[in-house]
């Protein structure tokens, strides 16, 4: 569509960008403020310069959990991508019993992040978990409180419970959108399952897939509330994430001037990896 | 008719495993504590309503959920709000600072909760919205509004700009325009940016929780009290957890036609 220049529409945007403003620009350069200060209390605070970033960059406990969370963001998006792209494939595409599909599987989506990880903090329990006691019956020793792989198998397949009906749904809607035609003239040309996903179907799932990763990267490398309630970070700190090592470090011990330090790269972080994703997925665009 | 066999059969089985984690916690919401604990039951076998009896005559409990509502309901309407124009700006209009303000909109989207979790604390502390709902509303809005700009512009993109052009010549004013003919035509982008909206807010809990106290403590933070001393009352927190599900199944009802829509964001 072209658009018309008008910098009168401005004053459409303007109430977005104040409340924006109000609600991201000043208490991001309260962190920003925080962060080059060492403050002992009211009206005694000194100017520290990149004190706090250059320790924050050498502190071990946060190079394990930010090592922790590229592992994690990584495991979700291999797993759930293709996953979520198999079950749009297989979704019923017309009638009642595509509506009620698509109403189970927007159910996870829609359940409180601390309940997610009530529902499986339970589900997941030997003595009173179907999932965990299923196992033991089976003869695996499993326990996702003591046991390090379990607790990581728990939280992955939590959050490929959680999410993966997002990438179902988002694909499953950018296949509605292909023609009718398109199979048609697949069907003439007598062309294999496999090619019509790979040149029919693939390529016009792009732009819903760049939603996609972009949306569960973003927010798996934001977890806190599930993992949380579900196993606390533990056992020891093998499933404490980025977000949860933040808190403890802000809100428990009220460390403010490492916590902010840490805030502004955690944050740096994700703005660089998701422009790196979107430039790198609208970059191979352009070359076809 | 092999292959749509297979794909009935494949979808089903997922469908099943996405509901059993669900169908745990129904059970185990209709059960006493002693059946919990004793043995591995698939039914209640003694039925009982008493874990959600617990929840509808404590005031306590049940003012988390009407919480919840309330600083949901606000911030859906906020976002609504001031996304519209917006979104409307951004897909007709070119100005100055346009595309630089557009990301700079969706990486607040980006931003972790919890880097903001101190600032919001404090920022609301001195202003004195500390634990009122209009505090979480507007915190919630860090994220929603982008999406629902977002969103909403993907929808407007895809009316034909004829229509604004034709309204004008017939004498309509910009507001009225707007009001009358543009609303009623992106209603569905509406409902959906609504829905999404809606989403984000009910299932945050780490801004929530500290943003308030008493007076607007939402579900989510109330639910940690099942653990007392004589351990984590099962039965009621299970109950709990199956009433926060009810507002999102309702929504998703309203929208049910839209969903497929819906997740493609407007865009494809």
């Amino acid at each position: 569509m072209n658009k018309v220049p008008n910098n009168k529409a401005w004053w459409l945007v303007l109430p977005v960008f104040i409340l924006v403003a109000f609600s991201a620009l000043i208490p991001l350069m309260t962190v920003v403020n925080y962060s080059v200060q060492d403050i002992f209390g009211p009206g005694q605070a000194y100017f520290v310069g990149t004190e706090w970033f250059e320790e924050v960059l050498g502190n071990e406990r946060l190079q394990a959990s930010l090592g922790r969370q590229f592992l994690f963001s990584a495991a979700v998006l291999f797993i759930q991508i293709p996953l979520g792209i198999g079950i749009a494939l297989m979704m019923p595409t017309t009638g009642k019993r595509a509506s009620l599909c698509l109403i189970l599987l927007a159910i996870p989506l829609l359940i409180p992040w601390n309940v997610v990880g009530t529902i499986w903090q339970i589900f997941g329990r030997g003595d009173i978990g179907l999932f965990g006691w299923g196992l033991n019956q089976l003869g695996v020793d499993y326990n996702y409180t003591a046991n390090t792989g379990d607790a990581w198998a728990t939280v992955l397949l939590m959050d490929v419970w959680h999410w993966t009906p997002l990438v179902a749904l988002l694909c499953y809607s950018g296949l509605r959108a292909i023609p009718e035609a398109f199979y048609q003239a697949a069907e003439i040309d007598r062309a294999s399952r496999w090619a019509i996903f790979r040149y029919i179907q693939l390529p016009r799932l792009k732009s819903v897939l760049v939603i996609a990763v972009l949306l569960r990267f973003m927010d798996s490398f934001m977890i806190y509330t599930e993992p949380f309630v579900l196993t606390g970070g533990g056992p020891g700190s093998s499933t404490t994430f980025l977000s949860q090592t933040l808190t403890t470090m802000a809100i428990g011990q009220f460390d403010i001037g490492r916590a902010a330090a840490f805030s502004l790269i955690y944050f740096l972080i994700v703005l660089l990896v998701s422009w790196l994703f979107f430039t790198a997925i609208t970059h191979l665009d352009k070359q076809k | 008719m092999n292959m749509n066999k297979r794909k009935g059969f494949g979808i089903t089985a997922y469908i099943i495993l996405l509901m059993l984690p669900i169908y745990w916690l129904l059970n185990m919401s209709f059960k006493t504590n002693q059946e919990i604990l004793g043995q591995l039951t698939f039914f209640p076998q003694n039925f009982t309503l008493a874990n959600y009896a617990t929840i509808f005559t404590d005031p306590s409990w049940y003012s988390g959920y009407i919480n919840s509502m309330i600083y949901v309901s606000i911030n859906v309407v906020i976002t609504l709000l001031v996304a519209l124009p917006a979104a409307y700006a951004f897909s007709r209009y070119k100005f100055v600072g346009d595309k630089h303000l557009f990301f700079w909109l969706l990486s607040n989207r980006m931003a972790p909760p919890a880097v903001f979790l101190l600032p919001f604390f404090q920022l609301y502390s001195s202003i004195g919205l500390f634990d009122t709902h209009i505090a979480v509303a507007l915190a919630h809005c860090l994220f929603n509004v982008p999406l629902a700009v977002w969103i909403l512009e993907g929808f407007i993109s895809g009316v034909p700009k004829e229509y604004d052009e034709m309204a004008y010549i017939d004498g309509y004013s910009f507001p009225k325009f707007f009001v009358k003919i543009f609303i009623p035509m992106i209603r569905s982008g509406i409902g959906v940016a609504a829905f999404f909206a809606f989403m984000f807010s009910w299932v945050e809990l780490l801004l929530a929780r500290t943003l308030t106290s008493v007076d607007a403590q939402p579900i989510g933070a109330i639910m940690t009290r099942t653990m007392g001393a004589s351990g984590i009352d099962w039965g009621v927190l299970a109950a709990a957890g199956v009433l926060t599900i009810l507002p999102g199944l309702l929504v998703v009802w309203f929208v049910r036609n839209h969903i497929a829509t819906g997740f493609a964001l407007g865009r494809v």
